[in-house]
């Protein structure tokens, strides 16, 4: 077998292995701050999987916007949190049966999917699509965001300009009384404002 | 034998390319740690002569081996790890700091073709590899579990987080003059004299270019930490911020870390706006320096500027630190985005 083709597939299944695993340690960690930093290992290993399909930009995009931001995000208010770990496993057998119903009503659902999933006779061409080797992904992603989906596009951001509106106006609260600096103000200030000279006659006072 | 190393050196099989790349990256490690050492001396000569100081000049000549006996004494110390500190993290944090510090370099072109890996989006990962620096610092503050150390590493991820974002804003200025996300064909775009950098361009675009450098110029100081703005580690107020609890091997991983940052942010400057390997004029004696030189040449000028930073601005308050980033500097890259972005689609496309 050709050597690259090989260690391509021997990659594909160390990042999705990897994946899987570090998922399921988000979720089994005690330690709240651990369960996120196994959270950031599983999308290096998403990106892993990304770059070996050949979409290097959303590989970036993946890490600078996820592990580069949100999870650090994540990290910032799960390390302010006060976690008394006898409190959280008290009421483990209390939820115990809600959650173990949970789980098996997803898990059959999953079950039942799979084993009902037909494969398209056409989903192997499309697999199989020849990728144009000379355009570089990044100028074909573009291509398509900026002409076809360019209304999907500003539409998407505009949503987001509401949504950090939103979330400013909903914690922004201006407290009266407070003193505030103005830099302008400071800036704008001269010698002659501050400090006034007053000639003081001795014996008189002013 | 002479079939083997032909083998060996043969980039086109995989077995040539892995040897070809081992040496690059072997070759950027050693050059890089043995120029920190003498970076890191010139950093406290040119402080100590601003403050009319003589600096270290004790061992070898000038002191010029000072780095090296610092070396040795932290490998030689103990290493103390505080008794409720999550031990496994607390050893990882450094290690994070200075890997991630090495891995921004791969795409770092220092000559024509001198360049581990010349990616597409090169410069997508240097943003993805330094927005991961902040990690190093906060998991440290937070697995030392003490309080210094801990406000020390919220305050730094604050900072870093906040001038990330013009510094994203200010790259894509450069992006769109370029026309390009690989790093290496930006420095290309940039060829034939000075008056084509991009920071100093003898075109009306300077106008908002030249302000673009000083803000990505003071970002940087910013993103890593330094005076005026490390407040991470104000010994005033954190006695030394997120590092308190470190000592020994470990410490010296975080200043190795925090001073290659420090390099490759100015590696960055000289890459974006000063034309990277490109020589001012290209008339004779100054095409005769290889381009390699020149690069380290203005690697070095921007790094002085950091240290004279460090030696004459007093230090920020928090709030006002804030206030530059968010209220000043993202502003006012956006809309330098805006005008750059207008010059390119009507000035430059109307051109062609």
């Amino acid at each position: 077998m050709d050597l690259a083709v090989f260690l391509s597939g021997a990659a594909f299944y160390v990042f999705a292995s990897a994946a899987i695993a570090f998922a399921f340690m988000v979720v089994s960690a005690r330690n709240p701050v651990r369960s996120v930093l196994f959270l950031i290992m599983t999308f290096f290993s998403a990106a892993g999987l990304f770059v070996l399909l050949g979409a290097e930009f959303l590989a970036m995009i993946l890490i600078m916007v996820y592990v580069g931001a949100v999870a650090v995000l994540f990290l910032f208010v799960v390390m302010m949190l006060d976690v008394d770990f006898v409190e959280l496993r008290q009421g483990f057998l209390d939820y115990l049966p809600l959650g173990g119903l949970l789980g098996f009503v997803l898990a059959v659902e999953l079950i039942v999917l799979g084993a009902s999933w037909r494969v398209s006779e056409k989903a192997a061409d499309l697999r199989q699509a020849p990728m144009d080797k000379d355009q570089e992904n990044l100028r074909a992603f573009a291509e398509v965001l900026y002409t076809d989906y360019a209304f999907f596009l500003e539409a998407a951001g505009l949503v987001l300009l509401v949504a950090m509106i939103g979330a400013i106006v909903l914690t922004n609260y201006h407290k009266k009384g407070v003193k505030r600096q103005n830099i302008s103000a400071q800036v704008a200030r001269k010698a002659e404002d501050g400090v006034e000279l007053v000639d003081v006659k001795p014996g008189q006072g002013l | 034998m002479a079939d083997f190393f032909a083998q060996a050196f043969d980039t086109s099989t995989p077995l040539g390319w892995s040897v070809v790349t081992l040496l690059k990256v072997l070759g950027f490690v050693v050059v890089l740690l043995v120029s920190l050492a003498f970076i890191l001396l010139a950093d406290r000569k040119i402080w100590a002569a601003v403050q009319m100081r003589k600096g270290p000049n004790v061992v070898g000549a000038f002191g010029l081996l000072q780095s090296f006996a610092d070396f040795l004494k932290f490998v030689f110390k103990e290493i103390v790890i505080p008794a409720g500190a999550d031990k496994i993290v607390f050893v990882l944090a450094p290690f994070l700091s200075l890997v991630l510090a090495f891995v921004a370099w791969a795409v770092i072109p220092v000559a024509p073709g001198w360049v581990i890996s010349d990616l597409n989006v090169g410069i997508l990962y240097l943003l993805a590899m330094s927005s991961l620096g902040v990690y190093g610092i906060i998991l440290g503050g937070w697995a030392s579990n003490s309080k210094y150390p801990f406000l020390g590493a919220l305050r730094s991820t604050a900072q870093m987080v906040s001038y990330e974002v013009s510094i994203g804003f200010v790259i894509v200025t450069v992006l769109m003059l370029a026309g390009t996300m690989n790093l290496s064909e930006i420095v290309e775009a940039q060829a034939g004299g000075f008056w084509h950098w991009y920071g100093i361009a003898l075109s009306p675009i300077t106008l908002v270019m030249l302000p673009m450098m000083v803000v990505f110029f003071i970002s940087a100081l910013a993103e890593t930490n330094r005076p005026p703005f490390d407040l991470p580690e104000a010994e005033s107020e954190l006695v030394a911020g997120y590092q308190v609890e470190y000592s020994s091997t470990l410490y010296l991983l975080y200043m190795i870390g925090e001073y290659l940052n420090i390099v490759l942010m100015c590696s960055m400057v000289t890459i974006l706006f000063l034309g990277g390997w490109n020589a001012p004029i290209e008339v004779a004696p100054f095409n005769w320096i290889p381009p390699f030189f020149w690069f380290a040449i203005k690697v070095l000028m921007v790094f002085f500027m950091f240290s004279m930073v460090k030696a004459i601005v007093p230090r920020y308050r928090y709030d006002q630190l804030m206030r530059l980033g968010w209220k000043v500097f993202l502003p006012l890259s956006m809309g330098a985005v805006i005008l750059v972005a207008a010059w390119v689609v009507f000035v430059q496309g109307a051109a062609v």
